[in-house]
């Protein structure tokens, strides 16, 4: 059994010996003190799970049939002190690790604001931190510098010791934004905002990619991240600011369609609302956002008539869903604005509906609640909002 | 034809539904069918038809379904682990430019697929085999609770084989992993038949194993023999109460996700969408809800072999019986409040992401605690190296490692930079392979006398071992060292060389595993050739201590001609060490269930309905859903249902046993 060991040891032997070892030795503080839980508790548990195997190899050894000067006691079968020892050890270092994890958990929670540069220093308040954007697409990172007014994709820079506040979302399934020489990963959720909180203290370029399977162009899905000292980023956002371009929504739209292997690109002016418009899927012109939709919905809601508006809210947009069963979506395709009141400007095929009854869609009837022959018979079993 | 009629006999069914651009794949169908082929005459020729069906597909023996539920995980398996060289194969060549062999559409399938079979169709069956075949023996009862159910949930399970096989030559696989998380298994970015054929296949087997879970849970508490309470079951049959329990309240939660998924496919539901207030986020809570208590309905099972094994191999009682029992019981209760540690990363705030780590750690104290029991089972004891031994030791050792690395994937923030790493695949292997898979073959090489009256061959169970554990470590210790350099799971394609050679290392490690699974094959076969020179007439080849060594090997149908009365927790070695004496006349008739074919026929159409849905063939769907009803139905007015074994039949088998072991002595 001592020769298993020996092979188990073997390849971290090697290991040590050189290769990129990102996740023990990284160079941003978050990503240190991360590694210092790893390794603190790896330590903590050494303490029972050496003895138990040194045990396990000794007892095999000692108490085998062919040494008969061994004791043999076939019907011992309990003892209190031992059965004591053997949950309460466990327990104390399960104790100790509960301890660590609380506070680790908390002082580490990506969501938190950096309080230190690095173990000597803390943070300078009078220096505002870097914010970036981040957006996972199909397949490539968006990243959008509101402050600087830039875009890139696939390629991310950053001032060496100054706080970086990333902001995360992605435009149409789940990724995790993950640089491990910077800080541990989190996901990326479309419609919805993840936060990490870091601070690089080395400068150089470290790996940043996906870790969370996204489809087929997932393996392509890394990028480059620079540390870089101040001058250095300033050269780089003057170089992001030459290269010129700008990325308003429809460059967006475009942009997000899936695509494998970008190569890095930079933009030099931004549409400064664009971040908000992904995170609320309305790059689209005609979606409603999702703030909007929130605000709308902390009033009561739409009632009945919100079921038939549904094409503001059609979201997975460049593959349209389609289902085999299941009713076909109905719309509003044309509303009175007050530019063009009573759809004077509208398709001259719609009629907009004239009496004084809340609007209900052009052309459309209010939904019945006869289950089962209803259209909308699955969005019929939500509570009446506005009864 | 007019595409319309096309379109209402074969749904999206076409001729390019069939792979035949992937060589790959041709190649391997070619295959199968020539093996397929070449088994069906062979059974034709030796006209084995008529007895498969009479004594083994259409059996209620627990023991013959036992067999059968093994004989699928290990056909499953061989398929699971040529997806896993493939994997291997591929991270190890896609280096400096390479794109491996395998493309994405590819790539994606054969990791998802590894995952699905290894997990419901290698692991489940393997675990429900075993409990299948032991349990009743073990409590001392003829059969379990429902025979026929038992037969109906083994023929499910397989019916989700099938279609999880059928996709590989009609159609696709699932490109998402394993889990299929939305949005990416949703109609909109999966708009192919892949998902449905994991939906479908989950849901046919998922039947079953639920199915089954009742059956057991009846089995055990109430078919017990006189005399053996609960706190003198023996621990496999503590370990297969506590796993029954799990499968029970868990796999409704799988049943029902899955269903919540196919409405958002098949009627545009919005459970799971990003638009419409669906949200991604429930799915990944609730099939982890079932998915975290499913580790522990693999590794209980496993915890009650090495139990029962190393108490036998050291000649001694089980150190710490009471203490054992609670932290299986302990674990069952604390397995559903730990499932959050699967997402972390997902956002969750601080409280809740500690709350739920320090849940999961809690959890290593009663395995912890189990640990120890087996090493002071041992301590004072006689050790017998014998096979079953040999896995418990090498679990001992490797499952402490595994155990270690979860316990530290369990603390948040240690998870942010190892989550979905190569680390933590490595975590999970160590403590599937290092617990599940060689508690599986530690229980195959136990009860194979057992259930089939010669011993398994040890030269060859020996290398497989060997084999086995130095390809484990060889495949899965690179991992770790990869997931400590950042190297993230389910990657196709690499760009740092410098990583190529723990590839190429782990390949080496896949690949001498694979020796061992052939190893095995060949254990199977030598065994049986040498059957005579390994044959056991005791029916108790290990000196055991349980009931199921009391009867003959192979049991007779009935199991035990007079019910057995318990009188302590190792029932067979308190009656061997009183002198018990077998009764040698007295026997009446026994009544026992008849065989019946409902079960296959239900889940066949069961399948056949999947495969329809799978592929909007509507009509097939239709048909058989109806057909399934009428079967049903049908069989509650089926009343040869059960028959008794004439006196006469019992004196024969039994006095030819007596006289077996009058020639042993």
């Amino acid at each position: 059994m001592s020769r298993l060991k020996i092979l188990a040891l073997l390849p971290l032997a090697v290991a040590l010996s050189g290769c990129n070892y990102v996740v023990l030795a990284p160079a941003g503080d978050i990503a240190a003190q991360q590694r210092d839980l790893v390794i603190i508790s790896t330590i903590l548990m050494l303490l029972i799970v050496v003895p138990v195997m040194a045990l396990t190899v000794l007892f095999a050894w000692r108490y085998r049939q062919s040494n008969t000067s061994a004791r043999y006691e076939p019907e011992w079968d309990h003892s209190t002190s031992l059965e004591l020892v053997i949950w309460s050890a466990p327990l104390l270092i399960i104790v100790c690790l509960g301890a660590l994890t609380w506070m680790g958990t908390h002082l580490l929670d990506p969501y938190r604001n950096i309080g230190r540069i690095n173990a000597e220093r803390a943070v300078d308040q009078s220096r505002a931190p870097l914010e970036v954007d981040v957006v996972a697409l199909d397949w490539k990172w968006l990243f959008i510098y509101p402050d600087y007014g830039i875009a890139t994709v696939n390629e991310l820079a950053a001032p060496v010791d100054r706080p970086i506040n990333f902001h995360i979302t992605a435009s149409s399934v789940m990724n995790s934004f993950y640089i491990p020489a910077l800080a541990g990963q989190i996901y990326a959720m479309p419609g919805m905002e993840t936060s990490l909180h870091a601070v690089i203290n080395h400068a150089g370029t470290y790996k940043g990619f996906s870790a969370n399977y996204s489809g087929a162009g997932f393996s392509g899905m890394h990028f480059n991240f620079q540390g870089l000292d101040d001058k250095g980023f300033d050269a780089w956002i003057a170089s992001a600011k030459s290269a010129g371009g700008s990325l308003g929504r429809t460059e967006y739209l475009k942009l997000e369609k899936p695509s494998q292997n970008e190569p890095v690109r930079r933009w030099g002016t931004i549409d400064s609302d664009l971040y908000r418009l992904i995170l609320n899927m309305c790059v689209e012109t005609g979606k409603m956002c999702q703030s909007e939709m929130m605000a709308i919905d902390a009033k009561g809601g739409l009632g009945h008539e919100g079921l038939n508006n549904t094409l503001p809210l059609a979201y997975d947009k460049y593959a349209r869903r389609g289902t085999a069963l299941g009713p076909e979506p109905t719309f509003v395709a044309g509303t009175c604005t007050p530019d063009a009141p009573q759809g004077a400007a509208t398709t001259a095929a719609i009629k907009a509906p004239i009496d004084t009854a809340p609007l209900i869609g052009a052309g459309l009837k209010r939904p019945t609640f006869t289950p089962l022959k209803s259209s909308s018979f699955f969005l019929g079993q939500r509570p009446k909002s506005d009864s | 034809m007019s595409p319309d009629l096309l379109k209402l006999i074969f749904g999206r069914l076409s001729i390019d539904s069939l792979p035949l651009h992937e060589p790959i794949l041709v190649g391997t169908f070619a295959m199968v069918a020539l093996g397929g082929i070449t088994l069906l005459a062979g059974l034709t020729y030796f006209r084995l038809w008529g007895y498969l069906w009479r004594e083994w597909f259409t059996s209620v023996d627990h023991k013959r379904i036992g067999i059968m539920y093994m004989i699928l995980g290990i056909v499953m398996l061989l398929r699971g682990f040529a997806d896993a060289l493939m994997m291997r194969a591929q991270q190890a060549l896609a280096f400096g430019g390479s794109e491996g062999f395998l493309p994405a559409h590819h790539y994606d399938q054969v990791f998802t697929a590894h995952g699905v079979i290894m997990i419901f169709f290698v692991a489940m069956p393997l675990v429900t085999g075993l409990m299948n075949f032991v349990v009743p023996l073990q409590i001392g009862a003829r059969d379990v609770s429902f025979p026929f159910l038992n037969n109906f949930s083994f023929w499910m399970t397989v019916g989700g084989a099938v279609l999880v096989m059928a996709s590989l030559f009609i159609g696709e696989f699932a490109r998402t992993g394993w889990l299929a998380y939305p949005p990416l298994s949703n109609i909109g970015y999966s708009p192919d038949v892949g998902v449905d054929y994991y939906i479908w296949g989950l849901q046919v087997a998922g039947v079953g194993t639920t199915l089954s879970g009742i059956n057991l849970i009846c089995t055990i508490v109430k078919l017990r023999c006189p005399g053996m309470t609960m706190m003198k079951m023996p621990v496999f049959t503590w370990t297969s109460l506590c796993t029954n329990v799990l499968i029970v309240a868990s796999f409704p939660v799988l049943t029902v996700v899955l269903a919540l998924l196919t409405l958002d496919r098949y009627v545009g539901t919005n459970f799971f969408t990003n638009d419409f207030g669906g949200s991604p986020m429930m799915y990944v809570n609730l099939i982890w809800i079932w998915g975290h208590p499913e580790v522990y309905i693999l590794v209980l099972p496993a915890f009650g072999i090495f139990s029962e094994v190393t108490s036998t191999f050291s000649g001694k009682r089980l150190f710490g019986y009471t203490s054992m029992v609670y932290a299986t019981v302990v674990i069952t209760i604390l397995s559903y409040l730990v499932w959050l540690h699967h997402f972390f990363t997902m956002g969750s705030g601080a409280s809740v992401n500690s709350f739920f780590g320090i849940t999961t750690m809690i959890i290593s104290i009663p395995t912890g605690a189990k640990m120890f029991n087996w090493l002071f089972t041992m301590y004072r004891g006689r050790i017998r190296f014998e096979l079953p031994m040999l896995w418990t030791i090498a679990f001992m050792l490797t499952f402490v490692l595994g155990g270690m690395t979860g316990v530290l994937l369990a603390v948040p923030p240690a998870d942010f930079v190892l989550h979905n790493s190569l680390f933590l695949i490595a975590h999970f292997h160590n403590v599937i392979i290092g617990g599940v898979v060689f508690g599986a073959f530690a229980g195959i090489n136990y009860w194979f006398p057992k259930a089939f009256g010669f011993k398994l061959d040890p030269f060859w169970g020996k290398l497989s071992f060997w084999f086995w554990v130095t390809g484990f470590y060889l495949a899965f210790m690179p991992l770790y060292v990869l997931g400590l350099m950042g190297v993230t799971r389910r990657l196709r394609v690499f760009d740092d060389p410098s990583l190529q050679i723990w590839f190429i290392i782990a390949g080496i490690g896949a690949f001498l595993v694979f020796l061992g699974i052939l190893s095995m094959l060949m254990q199977f076969a030598v065994s049986f050739l040498k059957r005579e020179q390994l044959k056991d007439v005791t029916g108790d080849p290990w000196d055991a201590r349980t009931l199921e060594w009391a009867t003959s090997s192979p049991p007779p149908a009935y199991n035990f001609a007079f019910t057995p009365v318990v009188h302590d927790n190792d029932a067979w070695w308190d009656m061997k060490r009183r002198g018990y004496r077998r009764p040698l006349t007295g026997f009446k008739p026994i009544h026992m269930p008849s065989n019946t074919g409902t079960g296959i026929i239900l889940a066949g159409f069961a399948t056949a309905m999947g495969f329809g849905l799978i592929w909007y063939i509507w009509w097939l769907a239709a048909a058989s859903f109806i057909a399934m009803l009428a079967v049903g139905i049908g069989h509650t007015f089926n009343y040869h249902r059960d028959f008794d074994i004439p006196a006469d039949d019992v004196v024969r088998a039994e006095d030819a046993r007596t006289q077996l072991l009058a020639g042993a002595k």
